[in-house]
Order: C-alpha cells, then sequence, then structure tokens
C-alpha cells in the first residue's frame, strides 16, 4: 500500500481521536459503540489489516471436495483464494489464486475437478500440490530462477476443525484449536446433532448490500429484533399451526476470543430433531426416531441441547454457524465501509435422504436466505441503520440490554463479546491516527 | 412441434404471450390475491440458486420453494405493511419475450426470457434470466401449474435479495 498520499480523515475519526471506539462501563451498566466504527473509511482499512488479515477466517467445507483434484475458488478475506484437494496427498491445500510468473488467476472457474490448473496467459502450469510443473520455452531461462521455488503460493496458515477449513494469512496466529476456544463445543453440537457427518447442500446464496458487516455480525445473534422486525414469520408460523406460546427463552454465553454464542429454545421446528405442524404428521415417527438416536448415543442432557436448543454462533470475525430451523453458514467480507458481501450455505447431514432434506430445505427458506421470509427484511433493517447513522446528529449506539443481570438470549453480551475483542484489535481512534 | 390431442385446437404463441404478459401487469400492478389465482391449486413457484441453476428442490437448497401454502403465505406477507424491505413497495416492470410453446406434453411447457427491473428508494436493479412455465388449459385460459425462474447473474451481489416476485 502507498503511504505517499495523505489518507483522508473523515470529520468522525477526528471527533473521536484519543477516545476509545467502544465504551464499556460496567459499573454503570453501559456499553456503547461510536458510529463511526460503522462509517470511516479510516477505521475500515484498519479492520482489513488489524482483524481480516490477522484472524483464522473461514474458507470453505471439506465436503465441497471430497475427491482429489476437486476445487473451489472464492474470496477470503477479501482476496481471490482457492482450496482443492491434493491428488497425490488428499491434503486440502490452500493456494493464493496467482500465477508465480506475472500473476493472471490459475483457477478460473468457481468449482470443478482438475489435476492441473494452467495459467492461460503464458502457460505455466502448476498440479494440484501446487508444484509448478510446465513452463513453455523453460531453457531461455537463465540459472537464476529456481522454478522449484515458484509452486503456487500457500496462505500462511490453514487448517481444518471436522471438516470446517479455515485460513490465516498471519503466520504467526495460534493454532486453530486455541483460536476457536470454546465454540469447538458448540461445532460439535451442530455436527453431532447432524449424525457426526456433515455436507453442504448444493446451491450457494451470494448476495451484498448497503450496510457494514459489524451490523450483520450483530443481527445474527439478535434475539431482541425477531418479534418486530420478523412478525410476517411468526403470522406464517401460526397460520400452519406453530403454537408460539413457549416464546424463545436461553442465553448467551462467551466463548472466549470474541466468539460468542446465543442458545435457546423456541417455538419453531428443528429437521434434527424437534417436530412441528410444518414437517407434517408422516414425519413426526421420523423426527421422535431420530431423537431417540441421539439420547442414547450422547445422553438426554446433550441430546436436549442437539435437539431442542437452537444455537446462533459467531466464530470471530464473521463466521455465522446459526442451527435454528435448518442450519446455516454464513460469511462475509466488507469491501467498503457500508457495503457487505454475504455468502452463505445449507448445512445438513451428509447422505441425508431426499425426505429429510427436503423438509430441512423447506424449514430453511421459510426464514432464511434473500428469498426467505425473513433475511430480506434484516437487509432493510441494517440498510436503514446505515442510513440513520449519516445523519451525525446521533453518535453512539446502544448496546447495554441485559448488563444487569445473567445475559439472556434476547439480550445483546453476545455482541459486546464481539465488540470487546474487535476494540482490543482494533485500539482507539488516536491509536489508528498514530497508525498512519 | 406436435399436438398431443388432434381434435383440440392448437394453442398460438399469442394466446400464451397474452397470458404471460397480463400475468405481468398483475405483478407491476402489485395486484397479488389476482396473481396468485393464476396459479392452480397444486401450483408451484420457484427460484433456483444462480450457481445451480438446474437445482433440484428435493436436495438442492433454492432461493425460493413455494407450494401453494408458502406462495399464499408469501402473497399475504407482501401485501401487510410489515414485509419490511416490500414496505413500501418498489416500482417494478416485469418484461417477457423469446416465448416459445411446446405443447407435446400433458401440460403445456412455456420458455421466456425476461427482465425484471426494480427500483426503490433511489435504488435501481435488474433480474435477467428465463422463465420456464408448465400450463394448464382452463375455462377458455391457461393456469400455472408451475413457474420456475431461472437467473442469468451469476450472484445477487447487484440486487441483494429476491424479496419482490419475479
Amino acid at each position: 500500500m502507498s503511504t505517499d498520499v495523505e489518507p483522508w480523515v473523515s470529520p468522525a475519526t477526528e471527533m473521536t481521536a484519543g477516545m476509545p471506539i467502544v465504551v464499556d462501563d460496567p459499573a454503570a451498566k453501559r456499553f456503547r459503540v461510536h458510529r463511526s466504527a460503522m462509517t470511516s473509511p479510516e477505521i475500515h482499512r484498519a479492520e482489513v489489516e488489524r482483524i481480516f488479515n490477522t484472524s483464522w477466517l473461514y474458507v470453505g467445507h471439506e465436503s465441497e471436495i471430497p475427491e482429489p483434484g476437486d476445487f473451489v475458488r472464492r474470496p477470503v478475506g477479501g482476496r481471490p483464494i482457492f482450496m482443492v484437494r491434493g491428488v497425490k496427498t488428499g491434503n486440502v491445500n490452500v493456494f493464493h489464486n496467482s500465477c508465480t510468473h506475472r500473476g493472471a488467476l490459475v483457477c478460473r472457474q468457481d468449482s470443478g475437478n482438475s489435476k492441473v490448473f494452467q495459467c492461460f496467459y503464458h502457460a505455466w502450469t502448476f498440479d494440484s500440490e501446487g508444484q509448478l510443473k510446465g513452463v513453455p520455452d523453460r531453457d531461455a531461462y537463465a540459472g537464476g530462477v529456481n522454478f522449484d521455488e515458484l509452486g503456487l503460493k500457500r496462505v500462511a496458515r490453514v487448517d481444518s476443525y471436522r471438516g470446517f477449513v479455515f485460513a490465516s494469512f498471519d503466520p504467526d496466529i495460534v493454532d486453530l484449536p486455541t483460536y476457536l476456544a470454546g465454540a469447538k463445543d458448540y461445532l460439535d453440537l451442530v455436527i453431532d446433532g447432524c449424525g457426526g457427518s456433515v455436507a453442504m447442500a448444493r446451491g450457494t446464496n451470494e448476495y451484498s448490500f448497503g450496510a457494514n458487516w459489524k451490523l450483520l455480525v450483530e443481527n445474527s445473534f439478535d434475539g431482541y429484533h425477531a418479534e418486530s422486525t420478523h412478525d410476517t414469520y411468526f403470522k406464517y408460523l401460526v397460520s400452519i399451526g406453530t403454537d408460539l406460546r413457549g416464546g424463545v427463552s436461553g442465553q448467551a454465553v462467551d466463548l472466549g476470543n470474541g466468539h460468542a454464542v446465543i442458545e435457546y429454545s423456541s417455538p419453531w421446528g428443528r429437521p434434527v430433531a424437534k417436530w412441528e405442524p410444518l414437517f407434517g404428521e408422516e414425519a413426526r415417527t421420523e423426527i421422535d426416531r431420530l431423537r431417540a438416536e441421539l439420547v442414547a448415543h450422547y445422553g438426554e442432557q446433550r441430546a436436549h441441547e442437539m435437539t431442542e436448543l437452537n444455537r446462533n454462533l459467531l466464530i470471530y470475525p464473521n463466521l455465522i454457524v446459526n442451527d435454528i430451523m435448518a442450519v446455516t453458514v454464513r460469511t462475509f467480507y466488507p469491501p467498503a465501509p457500508d457495503v457487505v458481501d454475504v455468502t452463505a450455505w445449507a448445512l445438513a447431514p451428509s447422505n441425508e435422504p431426499d425426505s429429510l432434506r427436503h423438509r430441512r430445505l423447506d424449514s430453511f427458506l421459510t426464514f432464511l436466505g434473500p428469498g426467505g421470509f425473513a433475511t430480506p427484511d434484516d437487509m432493510e433493517a441494517l440498510e436503514s441503520c446505515q442510513q440513520g447513522f449519516t445523519s451525525g446528529g446521533v453518535e453512539w449506539n446502544d448496546i447495554s440490554r441485559g448488563m444487569g443481570r445473567v445475559p439472556e438470549a434476547n439480550d445483546e453480551e453476545q455482541m459486546r463479546v464481539f465488540w470487546r475483542r474487535w476494540q482490543q484489535q482494533m485500539g482507539t481512534a488516536s491509536d489508528l491516527a498514530g497508525a498512519r | 412441434m406436435t399436438a398431443v390431442v388432434p381434435e383440440q385446437q392448437a394453442i398460438s404463441r399469442q394466446q400464451v404471450e397474452e397470458f404471460l404478459y397480463a400475468e405481468a401487469a398483475l405483478l407491476d400492478a402489485w395486484q397479488l390475491d389476482e396473481w396468485l389465482r393464476l396459479f392452480d391449486d397444486d401450483g408451484k413457484y420457484e427460484v433456483p440458486c444462480n450457481d445451480a441453476p438446474d437445482g433440484d428442490p428435493a436436495h438442492d437448497l433454492l432461493l425460493i420453494d413455494d407450494n401453494h401454502v408458502r406462495l399464499t403465505a408469501r402473497v399475504e406477507r407482501l401485501n401487510s405493511r410489515r414485509a419490511h424491505r416490500e414496505y413500501p413497495h418498489s416500482r417494478t416492470n416485469h418484461q417477457v419475450f423469446n416465448v416459445r410453446v411446446d405443447e407435446s406434453a400433458e401440460d403445456i411447457s412455456v420458455t421466456a426470457s425476461f427482465t425484471v427491473w426494480r427500483f426503490r428508494a433511489g435504488r435501481s436493479s435488474c433480474y435477467v434470466g428465463r422463465y420456464r412455465y408448465r400450463l394448464r388449459r382452463a375455462d377458455g385460459g391457461f393456469r400455472i401449474a408451475s413457474k420456475r425462474v431461472e437467473l442469468d447473474m451469476t450472484d445477487l451481489r447487484s440486487v441483494a435479495d429476491v424479496a419482490i416476485i419475479l
């Protein structure tokens, strides 16, 4: 990045220089976030360096590339990356998608299977383990070029946890299990609840909207907004015979390192394994059987967590695993302070029979996704917030809900967990000024 | 193209086009209850994901997979003031062309190209793709047995969502 040009400093950043962007006041039970965190270009640039370049980021799921040579390409942390299962080793390789010769993308399809990746520009060819195998007119190079060193560049760190592949651009980051901390147990719950082996369903939701990415973090585990924002979804549930009287009840849990979860009971059904009228009478036996299997395997307490309880899980900074009326895995990245690019999938048990799969996807689509009954209204809410910020008349967001009690699922403790870690990585506005 | 039932009069493309134009006009006028009545009682409305236009709702994730119950709920939702993404409503313009009719099966198969323009709060977005209908003869006209909307855009980044009916 060039340092010749003095970066433009927004009025918001000047105003907050010297004070923290996140003000956490446990004594007064008050938690506030300065709205420049959502609007400032300098803060956005610092986030790319201090958060996205120094965290473990979700790349994809191993089930997307089951066979040797299978690959998927997608941006990770805003950078072009591809993930391929090595033909020789069977390992999951994650490469920077750029020819080591003069830069062109070497993987130019979103998914597929290939033993080799040939750059079309000058036909340099790499194998699925990244080795440079072919250079036309190799004799034209003098001895100074060591072709063994010109294999595809691996992303600095790559590891996976139970099929979830993560990568980090920071070579010195802590190992993945340490980083995931308490989030591991909740991933286990989701995966074990699905019978221990999961895969992404075919079909990807790729959408963008005009709001800061951290608003989507908040929204992804915000129990407080559900009743007011998603009234039409709850009306639909009532119309098909769901009993809403139980409401939503549960707790927020700090999982360490910025990860957090809300875990709660809810009126809606769950494909694993809580029946509701939407599923149809004939599904009751199947749902009961799934539940009984989990009880036999994991005991009543853990089976209860898997079947009756929902989880909205944040793996800091930008991976959401929401195990609700279906399981959605969602990751996102901000190309600008006021834009978020979202990519989301449906996670399901591997080899799920069509009847169960159909019911799961049915359940998914009533609420989730850009064509569902809820997600578009969330986009509207977050864009509305982003537009409200630009008025400038109100400087702070209030995220204090539930500070005076054991945090409930409809409180905002899970958001405070995220913001505390964010503040720790970002520093104050004056730190940002110093960084320039 | 061959008609299975020879004594029945062949359907002209113009008849189908008139039907599709009328449907488009109902959508653009937000007369969704009337639009819903174009569907048979077992009618379906599907929009596959951008990266899997051949997606099968039995095992693949779609963007929309509405049976008649959910389609009715979608219309009720959009008619209410609580579908925040569409209240107030977008202004839309549904455009249909390249219509082809195949009567060789029991239901009439229709494919057509479409563009749907959507304008709201100073923002414009455009959906492009192919409609696949299965139509049935009814009351001297047609009923929709299924409407499938396959998008040509490689993703939804430029349009954000599919909150309107395409």
